[in-house]
């Protein structure tokens, strides 16, 4: 009995989970033009119609390429200071280290909506730069964390032998540091990648008329449900999906010590 | 002294170092020869690793200077220094292979990689590893590492090696083996070894020079068999081995007396107040000391027996008495001590 019950439990956990995502998926497929049942597909009629929509296109491009270009930015940004805090002393260094981190506390609105002040305020325009600074903005905090907690000082040690051999210190990050830290440089930016790649709130408040794909859909959505806003939402999922598999796969495999 | 001395080629004129209040070195002056191996022994604290690091560059000295075959090398970064260092924990860089680990050096020198390459084989030949070359330093052993790490300092021909208590790691049965290889590595190189230890065994087995250091100065330096045999001070008496000290006083020429009798020993003592250590080996079954044994280690091939003498119940002589001799504890036993292999200390 309590068997029967615990998986029925687990069944509803799961199902609560999962079923809105099955839902979306599957009436992607969709051959009519509705997104409610009676399931009438398979059809890949509205995914056709979102490849036909250079909006969307346009967006899926722009969303890869702000996600790749701040999770770099990101990782490059979160390293140095991780290096820096890590390596060096420096007077209120856990201060320094807390403020560093404290975005992560804070809502993504509220970030958005600082960004969007200031840039107004200085006279830079909305457009897919200033929402990449946001991501960046997002994406530091998490990136420090990560690469900050692998650094020791069996490093250091390692480092000081690169030193020791006449490695300048450009050569002692490039060729020792960095290396040494692949999988949290790596896990980094894929992490920060699945973060940018569906960020709706900064990239809304941040665009004008270029923009990334979630606030496409969200564009696609005030005009009425349709089939198709299910396909590209399955296409955003698809790719999250790829990438949280690849950030598990690197953060979490076992490696030689 | 050293200051003096114009064959050195490593002069270390007086330095100090300060971290805060603590004097971690006062006023250390050492002269190192070319080819030597020299060890500097003490406990942890004793301003060892902090000679090294300054030694290596790692470090600024808060006072005085090192002088590198002649060249004033205070300031220097370690790169630009002719010395290498080999770290306690090898620090090996892991994702590269063994080869490309040890041709690191002669990469940053901007040597082409096939010349590098060939004279990291030839380096790691040298210590036996030649058939490690394309691993990584995960699969070797720790005595492996630390062979890795020699041949990845010595490649880049340093005037000095350094090395942070390279053997800490190792269990007992591999770190004196790699004590034979060291020494053997060192004599075919001929490069200068520094090396730092808090072993005394290590560091007799290694060093032509052994420098004892404790408190941050030199408490003596010589040859082991000299530091070992006629230490300069109780300090270096006591650390270098065992031994039992006695208070003594010198009652005309050459006679000490002490709560074990009164010893006849040759030569002039300057002192009237001394002390008298006695090392365990020079203490026999058979002489005037009339003694009752409160322990037996049987070690394998001796006995580490103390006996309290019936004289004087305060102290507890130390002796290292033949693995067949016949004591036990409660034992009553009658010991001699050789009055020529006394250590007279100041007091």
């Amino acid at each position: 009995m309590a068997r029967i019950v615990s998986t029925l439990y687990a069944a509803a956990v799961y199902g609560f989970i999962f079923l809105p995502v099955i839902v979306l998926v599957l009436f992607s497929f969709q051959a009519t033009l509705f997104p409610i049942p009676p399931f009438t597909g398979p059809s890949l009629r509205w995914y056709e119609a979102v490849l036909r929509d250079a909006r969307l296109t346009d967006g899926l491009l722009n969303s890869m390429l702000v996600a790749v270009a701040t999770s770099a930015l990101a990782t490059l940004l979160g390293f140095l200071s991780a290096w820096g805090f890590a390596r060096f002393h420096m007077p209120a260094s856990a201060l320094m280290r807390g403020l560093i981190t404290l975005p992560l506390t804070v809502s993504y609105l509220i970030i958005g909506m600082g960004l969007l002040i200031l840039f107004n305020w200085i006279g830079i325009p909305k457009s897919l730069i200033t929402a990449g600074i946001g991501h960046v903005v997002i994406n530091l905090p998490l990136c420090f964390a990560i690469i900050y907690s692998q650094m020791g000082d069996h490093q250091a040690n390692v480092e000081r032998a690169a030193r020791d051999l006449g490695a300048k210190e450009w050569q002692v990050l490039l060729l020792v540091t960095a290396p040494m830290l692949w999988p949290a440089l790596f896990a980094s930016f894929f992490l920060s990648m699945t973060f940018s790649w569906d960020e709706f709130v900064i990239a809304f408040l941040l665009t004008r008329f270029d923009t990334t794909l979630p606030v496409e859909i969200w564009n696609l959505l005030r005009a009425g449900l349709n089939p198709k806003t299910n396909a590209v939402g399955s296409l955003v999922f698809g790719v999250s999906i790829v990438l949280a598999i690849v950030f598990e796969l690197v953060a979490f495999r076992k490696r030689p010590a | 002294m050293s200051t003096l001395d114009m064959s050195a080629l490593v002069s270390i004129e007086h330095i100090s170092q300060d971290f805060g209040q603590t004097k971690a070195l006062d006023d250390v002056s050492l002269a190192i020869q070319p080819g030597s191996y020299t060890v500097l022994l003490g406990p942890s604290g004793s301003g060892k690793t902090t000679l090294l690091s300054i030694l290596g560059g790692f470090l600024q000295p808060s006072a005085g200077r090192v002088l590198i075959g002649g060249a004033d090398c205070t300031g220097m970064a370690p790169a630009k220094r002719p010395t290498a260092t080999v770290f306690q924990d090898y620090a090996l860089f892991p994702h590269m292979s063994v080869g490309s680990n040890v041709a690191f050096g002669l990469r940053m020198r901007g040597i082409a990689k096939a010349e590098r390459l060939a004279r990291a084989l030839d380096m790691l030949r040298l210590v036996g590893l030649d058939q490690a070359f394309d691993n990584k330093p995960h699969q070797l052993s720790g005595g492996q590492r630390q062979r890795v790490a020699l041949a990845r300092a010595l490649v880049v021909e340093p005037a000095v090696l350094l090395l942070d208590e390279p053997l800490g790691a190792l269990d007992l049965k591999l770190r004196r083996q790699m004590q034979d290889e060291l020494k053997a590595i060192q004599k075919r190189v001929g490069t200068a070894f520094v090396h730092v230890t808090h072993d005394q065994e290590e560091a007799m087995a290694l060093a032509d020079h052994i420098v004892v250091m404790n408190n941050g100065r030199i408490e003596d330096q010589g040859l082991p068999d000299r530091v070992y045999g006629r230490p300069a001070t109780r300090f270096t008496a006591t650390f270098m081995g065992e031994s039992t000290i006695l208070a003594g006083s010198v009652e005309g020429k050459g006679r000490i007396r002490t709560a074990l009798g009164v010893f006849e020993v040759a030569g002039d003592i300057a002192s009237p107040e001394i002390h008298v250590a006695i090392r365990p080996e020079h203490v026999q079954l058979g002489g005037d000391i009339l003694a009752i044994v409160t322990h037996v280690v049987y070690q394998g091939s001796f006995k580490r027996v103390t006996a309290v003498p019936n004289g004087a119940p305060d102290i507890h002589l130390l002796a290292r008495l033949p693995a067949d001799s016949p004591v036990s504890v409660d034992m009553p036993v009658s010991l001699g001590i050789d009055p020529d292999r006394l250590i007279i200390l100041a007091r």
